[in-house]
């Protein structure tokens, strides 16, 4: 047997930010995988030194650029909590419509690089031609395509007109027509179905153990979805946690898929159970005080914000655990036992998002 | 307002994860902050179908803490940020990756922890 | 081999792409773009620069200027969200590519003089 150690190195076509890994390799099986990072490493969790926490939203915002909104929306909550500020209703209601559309492009983002990683160019433009679209609703409704900006605390900033409602429903309408055409390569094709079925198995015991969240835990059979905690609008809006049984990476695109066409669904149901005539925003006065934990559930898995205030207008600490940072360990777990042409497809198949790894 | 967290002295800290794990918890994340210029304090979150339950374990700067990575795997990830933010060391890690998962092995003296001060600098234009 | 209905039918569907530079694209209204000044309303209160989270406003008070830095800003829309005199807009489209560093630095109009003290004393001394 001969083994060597092979870089997995930071730069590769497959992987949207830089991650290192160091595989060991005995005869084409993978025998032990250490990850490496740090190379993204922008230290924001210092910031909450020099910036007041009103500023700090805009920071927190840039951690991640596919769920930007979903982090600004967390600590926005969890300043309103630690406020006793509460948000008019139509205010939840837009948060809401704004971060399933977020979890939509995020997950089309994914399933471009999916394609990607097994050189099948033509899929990963459809999904990409499909993401426009969204990116068009983001552009025209919040003023921006990435970085929407659109949470402040006490409500939101921007409202969306009946004509611009309109234009939602039937973009929307268009995205899951061209989804159906797609589901069938998705789920039948020879190639695909050969590169990714019993590939990469997470057993449910073991992703319990190690941590795992997300379609990494809900394509293994484990039903968890942080929101089941009933933050913004979840409460009055109908739906359930969407669960496969494969524990492979065709159960988690599967997942990803499935949880695609629900936020869809999520997006007109919030559209007709919004109150019209609101306001949008409460004015906040005052200084944050004591400690808060708020979860929410982003595209990739729950991420969890741990906020403390002095009473002063800068914060004391600000720890957010991102769902890329809890599913490494069961990446390490998967990668033992592979082949080394399935490597780039498992990492794939965990959403690797290194700017929410190492803020 | 505060988080409903259980104080924990450092000596009954890994019995009582051990017993945590036991009743099916799984392990989310630990914070780590400064409380004073002594004092540091580290957090430990577990949940079990959605409800939380934290530990808050306070002590001395320069103390070394046991790892809880023999029992809960997950937690070398998290420990090993903490050396390289605050300058905590664990006792017992599994993987060790002594402060250089974020700092090059050349900065790792020169950078001071915690949290290393830093300043601005702005490019000049031209 | 799935793939083949779709690879047909956008053989017959209009492009996905647009040829820019030649064809641009119309863009959105309320876009936050780029970032302009009507110098002639500012006061000078440096709100602006208080509520910046990337600091790349600064402001002299005594000379009355306005400095921007184009690069730094995040293109946020706090400053012109909370500018008491409305004098900050966004237009829809986005900054042009530029080749070198640059910074806007705008000027604005001198204080009109305060009167003296002189004729405020002359009017008391006739009263009496």
């Amino acid at each position: 047997m001969v083994s060597t150690v092979i870089p997995f190195g930071p730069q590769h076509p497959v992987l949207p930010e830089p991650v290192h890994f160091k595989l060991k390799i005995e005869d084409e099986k993978v025998v032990d995988a250490i990850p490496a990072v740090g190379f993204v490493h922008r230290g924001l969790e210092c910031l909450v030194a020099k910036k007041d926490f009103v500023q700090m939203t805009q920071v927190v915002e840039r951690v991640c650029g596919i769920c930007s909104a979903m982090h600004g929306m967390c600590y926005c909550m969890g300043i309103e909590e630690m406020m006793g500020i509460e948000i008019p209703k139509k205010a939840a209601f837009l948060r809401t419509v704004w971060t399933e559309l977020h979890r939509i492009h995020s997950h089309l983002l994914w399933f471009g690089l999916y394609a990607d990683a097994f050189g099948f160019e033509s899929l990963f433009m459809q999904f990409w031609k499909i993401r426009e679209k969204i990116m068009d609703i983001n552009e025209a409704t919040a003023g921006s395509r990435v970085i929407i900006s659109v949470n402040v605390i006490g409500g939101v900033k921007r409202d969306i007109s009946p004509e611009h409602r309109q234009w939602i429903l039937s973009t929307l309408d268009e995205v899951e027509e061209a989804l159906r055409d797609l589901e069938k390569v998705v789920y039948e094709d020879y190639t695909i179905r050969k590169r990714t079925v019993g590939i990469g198995v997470l057993s449910k015991e073991k992703a319990y153990e190690l941590g795992a969240s997300g379609p990494m835990a809900r394509g293994s059979g484990i039903d968890i979805d942080a929101r089941s905690l009933g933050y913004a609008a979840f409460p009055d809006l109908d739906w359930e946690p969407i669960v496969e049984y494969g524990g492979d990476c065709f159960a988690r695109a599967k997942v990803r898929f499935r949880e695609m066409l629900q936020s869809i669904g999520l997006v007109r149901q919030a559209f007709q159970k919004m109150p019209r005539d609101e306001e949008i925003a409460v004015k906040v006065t005052g200084r944050p005080e004591g400690e808060v934990i708020t979860r929410v559930e982003q595209p990739r898995g729950e991420c969890l914000y741990y906020l403390k205030g002095n009473g002063s207008k800068n914060l004391d600490r600000c720890r957010i655990r991102t769902p890329s940072f809890a599913n490494f360990p069961p990446i390490m777990s998967m990668l033992i036992g592979c082949r080394l042409a399935d490597v780039p497809v498992i990492i794939l198949s965990m959403d690797p998002c290194i700017s929410c790894t190492e803020r | 307002m505060a988080i409903e967290a259980e104080d924990t002295p450092l000596e009954q800290l890994m019995w009582k994860v051990v017993t945590l794990k036991e009743a099916g918890y799984r392990f989310l994340t630990l914070t780590a902050l400064e409380v004073d210029e002594e004092t540091a304090e580290i957090i430990y979150h577990f949940d079990i179908n959605l409800q939380m339950k934290n530990l808050r374990v306070r002590f001395p700067k320069g103390t070394k803490i046991p790892s809880i990575s023999p029992i809960y795997f997950a937690a070398f990830w998290a420990e090993n940020e903490v050396i390289d933010l605050l300058g905590i060391t664990f006792s017992g890690l599994k993987i060790d990756y002594h402060g250089t998962m974020y700092l090059d092995a050349e900065d790792k003296d020169t950078v001071k922890t915690p949290f290393c001060r830093y300043t601005f600098v702005k490019k000049e234009a031209e | 081999m799935k793939m083949l209905p779709e690879i047909i039918k956008n053989l017959f569907r209009k492009k996905a792409t647009r040829n820019y530079p030649a064809v641009k694209r119309v863009p959105f209204p309320n876009v936050r773009g780029e970032l302009v000044n009507d110098i002639s309303q500012c006061i000078f209160c440096k709100i602006c620069e208080t509520k910046c989270p990337a600091n790349c406003i600064e402001i002299d008070k005594d000379k009355r200027t306005w400095t921007y830095d184009p690069m730094e800003c995040v293109y946020c829309g706090i400053c012109s969200e909370s500018c008491p005199k409305k004098c900050l807009s966004h237009k829809p489209e986005y900054r042009p590519p530029m080749t070198k560093r640059q910074v806007i630095t705008l000027r604005g109009k001198p204080l009109p003089p305060k009167p003296a003290p002189e004729e405020k004393k002359s009017d008391t001394d006739t009263s009496s």
